[in-house]
């Protein structure tokens, strides 16, 4: 007996909506097995990483709070992935973005009220995130470069930038030389949009990428465009479609939205410049990217599912003395099948008895 | 009937009043609830590895009145609010947060929770309800230099560091202090790595040192890679956090270990008792919060013995490894003869002494 992969003529619609459930169900199995060899409750575990992080409202501000970030990564590299532009360095940009906006807030202080400041911040965001993300559609466009490489390399030069700006010249000097910047100015914070929870508008703006990201993907000629040269590259070139303005725009649109990200991550959560600005939201973002199946929807979910594992991950330590490697075993399982259960939708599992007959 | 109402309203005070005293009166029978926030997974040596051995060391000492819970791998940052909160919310009336990011997280949820009383290691940030500890790490790492000053033949030492911090800088300097105290030839290197926990490169700036000629090899990172490192390249090595010798029996020649568990025992019963208090607690060899140790086969005793006279003075506060005439490595006098060096001083350090090869990364 054989099993054999064969691909569908077209997407299967039924599998669409089914793959996540089967995902889930597997997940379920897997982790009542690994829960389970860890001599804890299945469901209490299930429950401390599903229920428990979101039964307080404050608890709903942090899952919407880590959110954002991975929702707006997540769309702007969509853009690029659906044209196969691979922008893996996000993360870079996203470091990029918080130096500019973290600059801009350090540099004003109290000067600057927090009406202009704040807009200011988050177009020197997005500015720098493109600056940063066009170096390597540059070295692609130009030099053929695999911006797939070069967009990660940049990720380490970002590190070290902001690294060199923390330890030196932006280091708080009443900070016993510890490097961090300053704290920002209130005028600098993102204002809060649930009392009483960490969430701030910084989640709006997330919002407001994943909709204009939709009217792009769907509503305009670029964006068909795009969508054309990821499906069939051939066909495109051939209709003359421009594969260096979608590189250009691939890139772009993945660095804007990392680069606001790392604004709203300092002038939100953090309020001051460290030596790392996210714990990895940029790579987490290309997972969710295509757990939401590069649809700026889908992502929106993705984004939430992911942000709930990571709460799920703390509260089950918390509450039941998980260890870490146990819930990051769980979380990477749960997106394993969501991952591996798409395979379904393009292909179907053949069963051959047998052998297979001649040609 | 006009007395009724108030006889219920005399009922309703005593049943609120009962119903929020009985509470009251049983705390003191539940155990105390800590919560420890660790900045890596706890593994099998390193930073975190030494909290979490005092974590239970702790539970043991006061069995039946505390109960812990930990969060482990919590990044500095904007996550490490939500799990310093977390655990505050869930009923944690002491709380450690073992890393120097989490200072300014611990202070703004200490804010919201003023019944916690929450302990911040290595910050220098405290209030009403956070007090800071941290060990003078510094005294360990002279000792371990007078035991590597003696043993090195080339008179190199290398040393793997990760961030250019007065607390790793000052480890260097003191290191370098002890060595050429017994050794005035010897001069160490440093490669930065610009990370806590980076086995791969540190192993690679291990090996990078070794090729530079030294023979006696110490970190300031959370892994073994350089105690195995100087294993392979036949070296010898000085391991820190933990004591490291299973990763490489021929090579540690002593180690320079944390010690948590008095402290956190200590800390844990004066919030038992309601004595607890904000306070800056920075202990050393005399407080039992580093031991050094255990020395290596192939340490003589005479090397042996040098290192624990050196301990004995240091542990008495007649030894401070940063005493005068000190010259910084472009010549410049820091402490005069005799002079010792401030607290302030030694908390801000951004200079590698004389016999440190190199300059300080972004030091103005």
């Amino acid at each position: 007996m054989r099993i054999t992969l064969e691909a569908r003529p077209e997407p299967s619609r039924a599998a669409m909506l089914l793959t996540p459930l089967l995902a889930a169900i597997a997940t379920l199995v897997v982790g009542f097995v690994i829960f389970e060899a860890f001599g804890k409750d299945p469901v209490a575990a299930l429950h401390a990483f599903f229920v428990q992080p979101v039964a307080t409202r404050y608890g709903v501000g942090e899952l919407l709070l880590k959110a954002g970030p991975l929702m707006l990564i997540a769309t702007g590299l969509a853009i690029g992935y659906r044209a196969n532009v691979w922008n893996i360095g996000a993360e870079g940009q996203l470091t990029l973005g918080a130096i500019a906006g973290g600059g801009l807030a350090l540099a004003a202080g109290d000067a600057v009220p927090a009406t202009l400041l704040l807009p200011a911040m988050i177009v020197a965001g997005a500015l720098s995130g493109m600056a940063w993300a066009a170096i390597a559609a540059w070295l692609r466009t130009r030099f053929g470069a695999n911006e797939i490489l070069t967009s990660l390399m940049l990720v380490y030069v970002a590190n070290f930038l902001l690294s060199w700006l923390v330890h030196g010249p932006w280091r708080d000097p009443e900070g016993y030389n510890f490097p961090q910047s300053k704290l920002f100015a209130d005028a600098a914070l993102l204002p809060s949009l649930l009392s009483g929870t960490r969430l701030n508008a910084g989640f709006l703006v997330a919002l407001a990428a994943v909709a204009t990201a939709w009217v792009f993907v769907r509503r305009s000629v670029w964006g068909f465009e795009m969508r054309v040269a990821g499906l069939a590259p051939a066909a495109a070139a051939y209709a003359g479609i421009s594969s260096k303005r979608n590189v250009w725009l691939g890139m772009l649109a993945g660095g804007a939205c990392a680069g606001i990200a790392g604004v709203n991550e300092a002038a939100g959560p953090i309020g001051q410049l460290l030596p790392s600005m996210s714990p990895g939201y940029g790579f987490a973002a290309i997972i969710v990217a295509f757990v939401g199946r590069l649809h700026p929807l889908g992502i929106a979910f993705a984004s939430l599912l992911m942000s709930l594992l990571y709460l799920g991950g703390e509260s089950a330590q918390v509450n039941l003395a998980l260890p870490s490697a146990v819930t990051g075993l769980f979380q990477g399982t749960l997106l394993f099948f969501l991952l591996a259960a798409d395979v379904l939708v393009n292909y179907r599992l053949r069963v051959q008895r047998g052998l297979p007959a001649a040609p | 009937m006009s007395g009724t109402p108030r006889r219920m309203t005399l009922a309703a005070m005593t049943a609120c009043a009962l119903a929020f005293a009985l509470p009251a009166a049983a705390q003191p029978k539940e155990p105390l609830k800590i919560g420890f926030v660790y900045v890596s997974p706890i593994g099998d040596a390193g930073w975190t590895h030494q909290h979490d051995i005092a974590r239970l060391a702790m539970e043991k000492n006061l069995a039946g009145k505390v109960t812990t819970r930990y969060v482990e791998n919590v990044p500095e940052g904007a996550d490490a609010e939500r799990v310093i909160r977390d655990l505050a919310q869930s009923g944690c009336k002491l709380i450690f947060t073992t890393s120097f990011g989490y200072m300014n997280p611990t202070l703004k949820v200490a804010r919201e929770f003023p019944g916690v009383d929450f302990e911040h290691a290595t910050g220098y940030k405290t209030a009403k309800n956070v007090g800071t500890y941290n060990a003078r790490f510094y005294e360990g790492r002279y000792l371990a230099g007078i035991v590597a000053g003696r043993m090195t033949r080339t008179n190199v030492a290398g040393y793997v560091a990760a961030f250019p911090i007065p607390e790793v800088v000052m480890g260097i300097n003191a290191f370098t202090r002890g060595m050429r105290s017994v050794n005035p030839k010897a001069v160490v290197k440093v490669v930065w790595v610009n990370s806590w926990f980076d086995p791969g490169r540190e192993s690679e700036a291990a090996n990078t040192l070794v090729a530079q000629g030294a023979d006696v090899l110490t970190h300031h990172t959370d892994s073994t890679a350089v105690v195995q490192a100087a294993e392979a390249k036949h070296v010898w090595a000085v391991a820190y956090h933990s004591d490291m010798s299973k990763y490489g029996p021929d090579a540690q020649i002593t180690a320079v270990t944390h010690v948590w568990d008095k402290y956190y025992t200590r800390v844990a019963q004066s919030v038992l008792d309601g004595t607890w208090k904000p306070d800056h607690v920075w202990g050393g060899i005399k407080d039992g919060m580093i031991r050094m140790g255990p020395f290596g086969k192939m340490v003589p005793q005479d090397v042996r013995d040098l290192e624990k006279k050196a301990e004995a003075e240091i542990a008495a506060g007649k030894l401070n490894p940063f005493t005068g005439p000190m010259k910084d490595n472009q010549g410049k006098l820091r402490l005069s003869a005799g002079q010792t060096i401030t607290d302030e001083a030694l908390s801000k350090m951004d200079y590698y002494v004389e016999g440190v090869e190199g300059t300080l990364p972004s030091s103005k």
